[in-house]
């Protein structure tokens, strides 16, 4: 076979490489570390295979480069610092550079997954030996060429240059190269030499952008597409007892109504039990038409008649759930250090405190939507998804067909934050295609986004500290969540480590709500109310809340417990450097000040609000931002990161509100539900700890702090602590606005 | 269905829609122009605004039948080769994350900036106001709309 002939094979490398039948080289990369060992390279970049590798880059005879980038794009800029860790390696001139959303025509995606920021972090090492193994194999191949010894040549931005002053450019050397064994054990450049890393690198979607292309999957279309839309239960709690659809029907361009969900309760039944897939048990109906407004406009002209399957629950309900779960004792201890009941008994000062947020909707700019194509031979499923693979296999299960047969194109996605994650939208719009043999487009309007979704769940913490001889010697966390909070690594974060008498317990009621992870899950408000408690120990110690921090630290910097999560030291330089740049304590007269910090996703971060107050109410006017993400792949996209996060973390702390009254959200559009919006925005300026540390996260780590430095600015200003949220309900509450 | 003669982005375009059909989805649906997003529906956050006569316009609430004699312009048609001053601006500064709310931000602030080409600061915060970017790329918008006015003047 002519395409094997060019392959070449290396069972302890994750590389491989082809000889393109167009000219030129492509690599793929294995971020396992190990490719299979049947594992086979394509000759041509339309059958890209990626069972086998997760990505691929294509160097062509002119010297051009094409990374077929891995991961999903939501936001958080991956599509583009995933290929510049490639480029930085592999040594070429940025310009000459490409990035393709890999993932069309795919049938599996391993390790594919936008949540958590780990993207970056779980593959830093293999991008990075990836590009330099590319770059050595070019290097051997000029060598051979040349008759010199590899050892003396060298490259750089394409051009590799030999001892004798020779060169030749990258695609000069491809065909060669594509034969060649492929080189172990490379050499990584010194973080000193980045001329990529570290730069300001604008979004490789940004031409397509700006003239408005089509990127998304509400953008994606194809021949003969109809357009579905799903009329889901009004309340959790709720199922479908009959509809009457003739006013419906009679609707331009309406093709058919009828209803979905049996093969939804036999997928649930059939105990597929993946965390992505939220599922109603209820019938839904479907409504199919030849353009999305006239599947709008029917769905709205339905009339259904609804009957109560569960408990319809209120927020009251809620509240009390979360609140008994606090004084019970049916909590699960997380972690227990020294003796807490000891240290309360013998302090001198006990202060206990509780915080209390609701369920939040995500609200990603972008309805739910997918396109599904359901035909007796394939299932081709195309859509904003942050989980590809779990979609196939739910499909799979669901239709009850082979995965082999189930291809998940992935689009640019109008946000995720969590949502996306989850695979509902995608199993409908199989179940819908399946059953009318059509290719379909089941889109979601704002309404069914803020009313039906996933929601983040509601939390209430109580945290209770003892504080002997001026100093914290015991500290309690507890946790109540509605369908719990993935609560699995709170327990070895600050202050893990720096009190000797600490615990953390926690408690889950099961609602019929459905919830998951929303923006840095288990920390976005365990953040605010941890930070804006120990402001409050501050105040009682009488010490500035920097300082209780630091010295807090300086307990945990030489720990020996390997459970603990964050680091003392890294932490310490974080604060430091944001009290520095925030001209923290000396800020002009009018000008209040509140301070957080908070390590999760890996990242450590610390913010200092200023605040301002007009007519009595605080306006923010500056977040002053310092994290410590180790070394910054794109300086431009990783400060845009951090700026949306922390402003995102003040919106939602600050305005955003959700409640259920009898199963039924109170909210349900952007008239009622509060987004933070450009008057209430806030300068954001972000400074990075220089160091020379493997990348982490920063999708996610600049939004937990952002509503403790807040509220404890509010505090500053106006002597009232917040403890739930939103914060702009709390300030009317106690008539400090009208 | 009655049909209706359209002049978007210079050309004239015959659809054949119902009367209440809104404009973005005539736009999105029939004519294949989907730089113009869809959000809420509801006019709240600007993601799906075009420029009826100039002027900065939600599309989903205007209705196909509204639309006789007038120009419209979308994402697509802002500029020939994506070089109008506010795109140019957009991508200086680097403005998006997930983008999608981005056309709708590009419009509001060039159908503004047209007709205050000098803006303040807060005259730029208020005029932005009304599009939500769910990313926050607030910061950036406000600095793009600065730089965009800079280089139209």
């Amino acid at each position: 076979m002519q395409s094997q002939k060019n392959i070449n094979f290396s069972r302890r490398n994750f590389l491989r490489t082809s000889l393109l039948a167009s000219g030129g080289i492509l690599i793929g990369i294995n971020f396992a570390a190990a490719c299979k060992i049947d594992a086979k390279m394509p000759i041509d970049t339309n059958n890209l295979n990626f069972n086998d590798f997760n990505a691929y880059i294509k160097i062509s005879d002119e010297g051009f480069v094409t990374i077929f980038s891995p991961n999903p794009e939501i936001g958080q800029g991956v599509k583009t610092s995933m290929p510049m860790i490639i480029a930085e390696e592999l040594d070429v001139d940025w310009t000459r550079v490409t990035v393709v959303q890999a993932g069309l025509n795919t049938k599996s995606f391993k390790g594919q997954i936008a949540g958590g920021s780990q993207s970056i972090r779980s593959n830093w090492n293999i991008l990075r030996q990836s590009g330099a193994t590319a770059k050595q194999m070019l290097i051997n191949a000029a060598a051979q060429k040349w008759h010199v010894d590899p050892t003396t040549c060298s490259a750089s931005k394409g051009i590799i240059t030999n001892s004798n002053g020779k060169t030749f450019h990258y695609g000069e050397v491809v065909k060669l190269a594509a034969t060649l064994p492929i080189p172990e054990n490379v050499k990584l450049k010194e973080i000193k030499n980045y001329s990529i890393i570290g730069q300001e690198v604008i979004n490789v979607d940004m031409d397509k952008i700006i003239t408005g292309k089509p990127l998304f999957g509400l953008d994606f279309k194809t021949e003969g597409m109809v357009y579905a839309s799903v009329v889901r239960p009004p309340a959790f709690g709720q199922v479908l007892e009959s509809y009457d659809a003739s006013e419906a029907k009679s609707i331009n361009g309406v093709l058919e109504v009828f209803t979905i969900g049996e093969k939804a309760r036999n997928f649930l039944s059939k105990g597929y039990v993946s965390w992505t897939a939220v599922l109603s048990e209820s019938d839904k109906i479907v409504v199919v038409a030849t353009s999305t407004w006239a599947a709008i406009k029917a769905k709205k002209a339905i009339k259904a008649v609804w009957k109560q399957a569960t408990e319809l629950e209120s927020s009251a309900f809620h509240d009390q759930q979360l609140t008994s779960l606090l004084d019970g004792d049916k909590q699960k201890v997380l972690r227990e250090d020294g003796n807490i009941d000891d240290a309360f008994k013998q302090a001198d000062t006990i202060i206990e405190r509780t915080y209390h947020s609701p369920f939040l909707p995500h609200n990603c700019m972008e309805p739910m939507n997918f396109y599904a194509n359901v035909t007796s031979d394939k299932i081709e499923l195309v859509g904003p998804t942050q989980t590809p693979e779990e979609v196939a296999k739910g499909v799979s299960v669901l239709l009850n067909r082979k995965l082999e047969e189930i291809s998940v194109d992935m689009t640019r996605m109008g946000g995720g934050f969590g949502r996306r994650l989850y695979s509902d939208f995608a199993l409908e719009a199989a179940e819908i295609s399946a059953k009318i043999s059509k290719p379909i487009k089941m889109v979601s309007t704002r309404e069914d986004d803020m009313t039906t979704g996933v929601y983040k769940p509601s939390v209430k913490y109580r945290i209770k500290a003892a504080i002997k001889d001026g100093k914290i010697t015991g500290y309690s966390l507890k946790e109540a969540a509605m369908n719990g909070n993935m609560y699995g690594a709170i327990p070895n974060f600050f202050p893990a480590g720096c009190i000797p008498n600490y615990k953390v317990a926690v408690a889950t009621h099961k609602s019929n709500v459905t919830t998951g992870a929303w923006r840095a899950p288990y920390t976005n408000f365990l953040a605010f109310a941890e930070q804006a408690f120990f402001d409050e120990l501050a105040s009682e110690m009488k010490m500035d809340p920097i300082q209780l921090r630091l010295d807090l630290l300086q307990n945990v910097k030489n720990t020996t417990d390997k459970r603990i999560q964050y680091s003392g030291q890294r932490m310490e330089d974080t604060i430091k450097l944001v009290k520095e740049k925030s001209n923290w304590g000396k800020a002009s007269k009018g000008i209040y000040q509140g301070f957080a910090a908070y390590y999760s996703h890996n990242t450590h971060v610390a913010e200092v609000a200023d605040i301002e107050l007009k007519d009595g109410f605080p306006i923010i006017k500056k977040v002053t931002v310092a994290v410590d993400c180790g070394i910054v792949i794109n300086v431009s996209g990783a400060k845009n990161q951090v700026e949306g996060g922390v402003i995102d973390g003040i919106g939602h702390a600050m305005f955003s509100d959700f409640s259920f009254n009898n199963g039924k959200p109170d909210f349900k559009n952007f008239d009622s539900y509060r987004l933070i919006r450009m008057q209430e925005t806030p300068k954001v300026e972000v400074h990075f700890v220089q160091n020379e540390i493997a990348p982490t996260g920063l999708g996610e780590p600049g939004l937990p702090p952002a509503g403790g430095a807040v509220a404890n600015a509010i505090n500053a200003a106006l002597g009232k602590r917040m403890y739930h949220l939103p914060f702009v309900k709390e300030l009317k509450k106690s008539s400090v606005v009208g | 269905m009655p049909n209706y003669t359209l002049s978007i982005n210079g050309k004239t375009q015959t659809v054949t829609a119902d009367a209440d059909t809104p404009l973005l989805w005539i736009l999105r649906d029939e004519l294949n122009l989907v730089g113009t997003k869809f959000g809420c529906g509801i006019a709240q956050c600007g993601a799906c605004t075009v420029h009826v006569d100039g002027f900065a316009t939600r599309s989903c609430q205007v209705q196909v039948s509204m639309l006789d004699d007038v120009k419209i312009t979308t994402i697509e048609g802002l500029s020939e080769d994506g070089k109008h001053p506010v795109q140019e601006a957009w991508k200086e500064i680097d403005v998006p994350q997930c983008g999608y709310c981005q056309a709708g931000q590009i419009m509001t602030a060039a159908a503004f900036l047209a007709d205050n080409p000098t803006p303040t600061a807060d005259e730029i915060r208020e005029a932005m106001h009304g599009n939500i970017c769910r990313c926050a790329s607030y910061n950036r918008i406000e600095k793009a709309v600065k730089v965009a006015a800079k280089k139209m003047f």
